[in-house]
């Protein structure tokens, strides 16, 4: 299995969601409140998946742009939660860099003013032990 | 597999119920999919047409597993029959269970008339169980042994 | 002892390339009570027949084996070649040599030892074989149709026009069902009344149709040919015979504040009413809820206006009991209820309406006297969204996994009538697909584009935000473009998915028809019998069956009469003689058989009974062989095995069991 395969599966197995139930409605970019901000777009990020596409997903700046706000989960029809399959890409790059969470303690040094309120709670759901 | 099942030719009973599951296996014949030849088919209107008397039967007769297929629950030609089915077997499963008749032995599955496939790879999945269970020596009847 | 035949087919090379045949049919003369085996190429072919028959009558055969293919595929065939010479048909059976062993197994050893064993178990079985006879049952004239829409009314009247007597039963107080709220019709754009009332008219004054308005289906008993059905007149507090529909108590009524059903709850009606104009029968109803005489006591309005003296205060539901040989059920269906769907702010605005509401707003008789308008200010919109797939399609459990088929099409038709009628309004139309099979259905939409500028735009909406100056914020998103939409409408439209009138699983029920997981009623055959239910006698007409639009509902409608048609046109039935029956010196009249009987067909009776020299009169299970479908749980449930199934007996099942495990 090709490296790239791999981290598809992880990702599909991370998230618990499969990309093949889409039928490219767009509700997920309709209700994406980053969307301006990102690259890649919410729903082509099921289709990064699909093709196996992993290398751009992390790369891209939209991994980073997603607040975890999960209005894409909840409003999906087909129970495919791009939200989730972007949490779960950052996770693989987490893992890649060895690191699996973040401690609590931690957080107030990485804080930044700017950051939505909504980021701090999706971090916690994230990253708490 | 043990040495000593190497000619084990297990013996299979399959209750069908006429309206979905026997239109299943016929629909795995029809597109070709195979499943070993120890499965012995028998047709009954119903799935709550099986008296867990005629399980009993078998494995007195020396049958090595049996399974019972029917309808999906709630479409069951008759409503309700799959429902009753269920919870007999539910209930005899258990007892076969305590006097050692391994739970492996005995299965219900649901299969529609559309499902050729399932019945095929529930065949399959079946007799590869009852193989790696070997022969049923619980509730044999010695007499019945020719 | 019987004498039996084996026949063993080859079926050209589809049994026979896998099983040795001829060593079959040379095991078959070993088994007892064999006295004849032959194997032909064809046995279902007229020689393959011929052979049957003539072994039959030269060796006298009490009963046969075909080993053959499966027995839903020629069992039918076998025993009317049975029958026609001169042996019961019930003394056939069939071992599925084809489906269930040659088409699946490679090994021609392995093979025909399978074959010999399901060959043996036949054997096994028709050695315990008893002739049994078809009964017969006679067939109630009559037919009954449940739902009074456009899919009710024409099955009622094609029924009635082959001369044979129809019952309409209508919940609300009119016929014309959801087409009686449409305003126009796609593809053509006919007006929806138009086509619809003359037919309501029609229905009403057949002299072979009576119509059951404001009443319910209540209980139904019996079987194909023979049911017999309670039905609910709800009271309507109004004489029929008497009220001449002139419409004064509706004008004079001073409690005016219930919601208008007919007008999907967007304006109000009187305590008294009739749904709409060209209601039939023109005979109004009082809602008790809203009426303040049955509020408070006081009042009576009505009843001093009515110069016919109409009006009964103390009128009660009535029941009625018919007969009928027939049902058929259209029961169609309504829009889902929106209030999982908070994204489109449905519920927070008045200006975000469903598709029926619009039709409502559109239609000259509607709330707004057919002027497009918002329902908050009243003032004429200028930008129009309408969105696609509100709860279809949605495989979460807010919605409906199904496309509801006609959305594509009305929305279409919505944009277009706009458009055409207020060229100045932007319509935006967001799709996810747009799928338009059907007669002129695609051109339909190409001109809502092409010729009427309506803008599509492929991609959901997210949320619709409701600003504080009235208007609705879109955000959608353009799949196409790869862009997020904010558009500021002043009227959001929403294609709400259908789902079968939520009474209709209570109805399904009540006639032991079958029922999917989306409320829909089944089908006997997906492809073949789309408009039976499983159910014999129970017929399917309309959206009950799946989502449709008017042309195929009127089209299965008019097949669903056929069948009925089919049905009622004969005298006689015959039944499944593989009914149970019970052994009356064994049965204790515990009454558990009659508890998991799903068709009511067993009952007690008080039998004198000769057990062994002691006679006693005994209460006994009683099986009606023309209730009895023959699914057999009673023979399992019965404590002392006193219940049996003919055809499918203990004694032959064990049998078959006993021949495998040999």
């Amino acid at each position: 299995m090709s490296s790239q395969k791999k981290q598809a599966e992880l990702i599909k197995e991370i998230s618990g969601v499969n990309p093949l139930k889409c039928m490219k409605c767009g509700k997920c970019s309709a209700s994406c409140p980053s969307y301006n901000e990102m690259d890649i777009k919410p729903h082509q990020f099921v289709s990064y998946v699909i093709n196996e596409d992993i290398e751009s997903l992390v790369n891209s700046k939209s991994l980073w742009k997603c607040l975890s706000c999960f209005a894409c989960v909840e409003r999906c029809p087909r129970d495919v939660k791009p939200g989730k399959l972007i949490d779960a890409a950052r996770q693989v790059v987490v893992r890649q860099k060895d690191q699996n969470y973040l401690l609590a303690d931690e957080i107030p040094e990485l804080l930044d003013p700017e950051l939505p309120q909504q980021l701090l709670v999706s971090a916690f759901r994230r990253y708490r032990r | 597999m043990p040495l000593e099942n190497k000619e084990f030719k297990p013996k299979i009973v399959a209750f069908c119920c006429n309206w979905c599951s026997y239109a299943g296996a016929d629909l795995a014949g029809s597109s070709r999919l195979t499943y070993p030849a120890d499965v012995k088919i028998i047709r009954v209107p119903c799935s709550c047409r099986v008296n867990p008397m005629f399980i009993l039967r078998a494995f007195e007769k020396g049958a090595d597993g049996v399974i019972m297929c029917g309808c999906h629950p709630g479409d069951c030609h008759y409503s309700t029959g799959n429902y009753y089915a269920r919870r007999r077997m539910t209930l005899l499963f258990s007892m076969l269970d305590y006097i050692g008749v391994e739970n492996g032995r005995t299965r219900v599955e649901w299969v529609s008339a559309a499902e050729g496939v399932k019945f095929s790879e529930t065949m399959n999945s079946f007799v590869e169980k009852i193989y790696s269970l070997g022969e049923n020596v619980r509730l044999g009847d010695l007499r019945c042994k020719s | 002892m019987q004498r039996i035949g084996v026949f063993v087919c080859h079926c050209g090379s589809n049994i026979a390339a896998t099983v040795d045949v001829s060593k079959v049919a040379e095991m078959a003369l070993m088994e007892p009570g064999v006295v004849h085996a032959e194997d032909y190429q064809y046995m279902c072919s007229e020689a393959g027949q011929a052979k049957i028959a003539a072994a039959i009558q030269e060796k006298n055969l009490t009963g046969i084996v075909v080993c053959s293919c499966s027995p839903r595929m020629h069992e039918a065939t076998f025993r009317k070649a049975a029958e026609r010479a001169g042996l019961n048909p019930y003394m056939v059976e069939i071992a599925n040599i084809r489906e269930h062993c040659s088409w699946i197994h490679k090994d021609m050893e392995e093979a025909t030892k399978k074959a010999v064993i399901l060959m043996r178990a036949a054997i096994a079985k028709v050695n315990l074989n008893t002739p049994l006879q078809a009964g017969e049952s006679r067939v109630t004239k009559r037919a009954l149709v449940i739902g009074g829409g456009i899919a009710g009314i024409q099955t009622a009247l094609d029924i009635a026009d082959a001369g044979y007597e129809v019952d309409i039963v209508e919940k609300t107080p009119s016929i014309g069902g959801r087409m009686s709220q449409l305003d126009k019709t796609f593809p053509t754009l006919d007006c929806s009344a138009c086509i619809l009332t003359p037919k309501m008219v029609e229905a009403s004054a057949h002299e072979k149709i009576n119509i059951y308005t404001y009443s319910e289906v209540e209980k139904v008993s019996g079987f194909v040919g023979d049911f017999t059905v309670d039905i609910r007149k709800k009271a309507r507090c109004v004489d029929m015979d008497k009220c001449t529909g002139c419409g004064v108590c509706q004008e004079k009524c001073p409690s005016k504040k219930a919601p208008s059903e007919f007008n999907r709850g967007l304006n109000t009606r009187s305590a008294i009413y009739t749904p709409f104009a060209q209601a039939i029968p023109n005979v109004p109803v009082i809602d008790r809820e809203a009426c303040i005489k049955f509020k408070t006591g006081k009042c009576g309005i009505c009843s001093k206006v009515c110069q016919a003296g109409a009006i009964d205060y103390e009128q009660k539901d009535e029941i009625i009991t018919e007969k009928y040989g027939a049902i058929v059920v259209a029961t169609g269906f309504d829009t889902i209820d929106l209030e999982k769907y908070d994204e489109y702010a449905y519920s927070q605005s008045k200006d975000v309406i469903t598709s029926l509401e619009l039709e409502r707003v559109m239609n000259a008789a509607g709330p707004t006297h057919g002027h497009l308008e918002r329902l908050s200010d009243g003032k004429a919109p200028k930008e129009i969204v309408f969105i696609q797939c509100v709860g279809s399609r949605c495989s979460d459990d807010r919605g409906k996994p199904y496309c509801s088929k006609i959305c594509c099409m009305y929305t279409a038709k919505h944009a277009m009538l706009i458009r055409d009628k207020y060229p100045d309004v932007n319509v935006t139309v967001f799709y996810i697909d747009v799928r338009t099979p059907g007669k002129n259905f695609d051109e339909f939409y190409r001109r809502a584009v092409e010729q009427y500028g309506v803008n599509y735009i492929k991609g959901q909406v997210g949320k619709v935000i409701p600003q504080p100056d009235g208007k609705l914020l879109v955000q959608g998103s353009d799949l196409l473009d790869n862009r997020q939409i904010l558009k500021e409408a002043d009227m959001v439209v929403l294609a709400t998915a259908i789902e079968p009138n939520p009474d209709v699983r209570k109805i399904a029920t009540m006639l032991t028809a079958s029922i999917d997981t989306n409320n829909f009623l089944t089908e006997a055959h997906a492809k073949l019998r789309p408009v039976e239910s499983p159910t014999a006698g129970i017929f399917l007409s309309g959206v009950c069956q799946g989502p449709k639009d008017i042309p195929e509902t009127v089209a299965q409608a008019g097949a669903a009469a056929v069948k009925a048609i089919g049905l009622l046109a004969k005298d006689k039935l015959m039944t499944n003689p593989c009914t149970a029956q019970s052994d009356i010196l064994l049965c204790n009249g515990c009454s558990t058989c009659e508890n998991v009987c799903p068709y009511g067909a067993i009952s007690y009776e008080d039998k004198e009974v000769n057990d062994h020299g002691i006679r006693e009169t005994r209460r006994i299970a009683v099986v009606n062989n023309a209730l009895c479908q023959g699914c057999g749980a009673c023979t399992v449930a019965c404590p002392s095995g006193a219940m049996d199934l003919q055809g499918f007996s203990n004694r032959q099942i064990i049998a078959e069991v006993d021949a495998i495990c040999r």
